[in-house]
């Protein structure tokens, strides 16, 4: 249980794809205009990046080792067009406004990775932890994205104004450069604070 | 006059890097060297140009006919990643020299979003097939311009004295979002 913990928790801070290992940037900075889009790209992957390793991990014996790529990305797309369709019918204007970011679920490099590097190899129980804290790793740094830009760029918060009627919404964070400021940001920040927890670690040692 | 339009809207108004965030991985991994830049840039051209020739047809006269539209992302992805693997083979046959000069990036590209959304979008935006080719020649070379201007950027940053809390990757962000600044200005290019 112990180690199970651990695994999930990897996914949320220490690895996390997006601040740590700085994969799967594309969806990311393109859909996090507004927290409804970036809570809906988050959910969408972690569904396919949890459905994708339960498979794989539980036929991992199974699959021929020269094969397996092919074999992945078949799994990968059967899941991506699953939550496709799903989005299209239940949510058309959420998958409207994410476009085309949607289907290419299945070229992140954070599901291949994970799958690749971990469900390829552990039992599934484990790969459900390591998805789970994988998927959610990404959708709250993509939440918090979403909210820094959504605040500043149109003074809302998932669609329901929070800021005081006189303030000008300043556009530029809303449009793509104020994307790459932020995640930009985001990711000094993070490197700030990886470096004083190293110290408080040395120093306690 | 509308095959014009298309390709300076994919080139410069919505650059595939810069205003849609497509390719990022390769646009921050690969841009160390100009000279890296640019055979990436010359790769992901040919492959994506390569790669809208051979799913167009495929689309519209067997996917379609058959009633099999869903398997679209499944069909493409694979079209595009056995394409890549047979260029490679034959490259590196009869073509030696170009091998050596873009060959290390085909294994990479295959992966490349930008490619497969603009695939996605041919079908989507309901163009013909020449089109296409023009909207795939215009947004990879837009990829390669964003490449080239990122990697000489980086050149300088060498050089330049950044912020401690800067330094290494947020300062590339940084720069790509002033890019993006400048590239807003050619929204007005088209009406």
């Amino acid at each position: 249980m112990k180690s199970l913990w651990k695994t999930f928790k990897q996914g949320i801070i220490y690895e996390n794809p997006l601040l740590m290992l700085m994969i799967g940037l594309c969806s990311a900075l393109a859909v996090t205009s507004s927290v409804a889009n970036g809570l809906g790209m988050g959910l969408a992957m972690t569904f396919v990046l949890l459905f994708s390793e339960i498979v794989i991990s539980v036929f991992r014996k199974v699959i021929p080792n020269s094969v397996r790529i092919p074999i992945f990305i078949i799994i990968i797309a059967a899941f991506t067009t699953m939550v496709d369709l799903v989005m299209k019918a239940y949510f058309p204007d959420l998958s409207k406004s994410m476009g085309v970011f949607i289907p290419l679920i299945v070229v992140n490099c954070i599901i291949m990775g994970r799958v690749e590097a971990f469900a390829s190899k552990q039992k599934p129980l484990t790969a459900i932890f390591d998805a789970l804290g994988m998927g959610l790793g990404y959708t709250w740094v993509m939440i918090a994205i979403s909210a820094v830009r959504e605040l500043l760029g149109n003074g809302s918060l998932a669609g329901i104004p929070v800021m005081p009627a006189s303030y000008q919404p300043i556009l530029f964070f809303i449009l793509p450069p104020g994307g790459f400021l932020v995640f930009g940001l985001f990711i000094s920040f993070n490197i700030w604070l990886k470096g004083r927890m190293e110290k408080s670690a040395k120093e306690r040692a | 006059m509308e095959l014009a339009k298309i390709f300076i809207v994919a080139l410069l108004v919505n650059n595939v890097v810069l205003m849609r965030f497509l390719a990022l991985c390769s646009y921050i991994g690969m841009t160390s060297e100009v000279g890296q830049s640019v055979g990436m840039g010359f790769a992901v051209t040919f492959v994506t140009v390569m790669a809208t020739a051979a799913t167009w047809p495929l689309y519209h006269f067997v996917l379609v006919p058959l009633g099999l539209t869903f398997l679209k992302i499944l069909v493409f992805i694979l079209v595009i990643a056995s394409l890549v693997q047979l260029v490679e083979f034959y490259l590196k046959k009869n073509i030696p020299g170009l091998y050596a000069a873009m060959g290390i990036y085909l294994p990479l590209i295959t992966t490349n979003c930008a490619i497969l959304a603009v695939t996605f979008e041919n079908i989507d935006y309901g163009y013909s097939f020449i089109e296409s080719i023009v909207y795939a020649v215009g947004v990879s070379l837009g990829f390669l311009l964003a490449m080239v201007l990122l990697a000489g950027v980086r050149d300088r940053i060498k050089t330049s004295p950044v912020p401690k809390f800067m330094q290494g990757t947020p300062i590339l962000f940084i720069a790509s979002s002033l890019l993006g600044v400048a590239f807003m200005g050619f929204s007005g290019l088209i009406k």
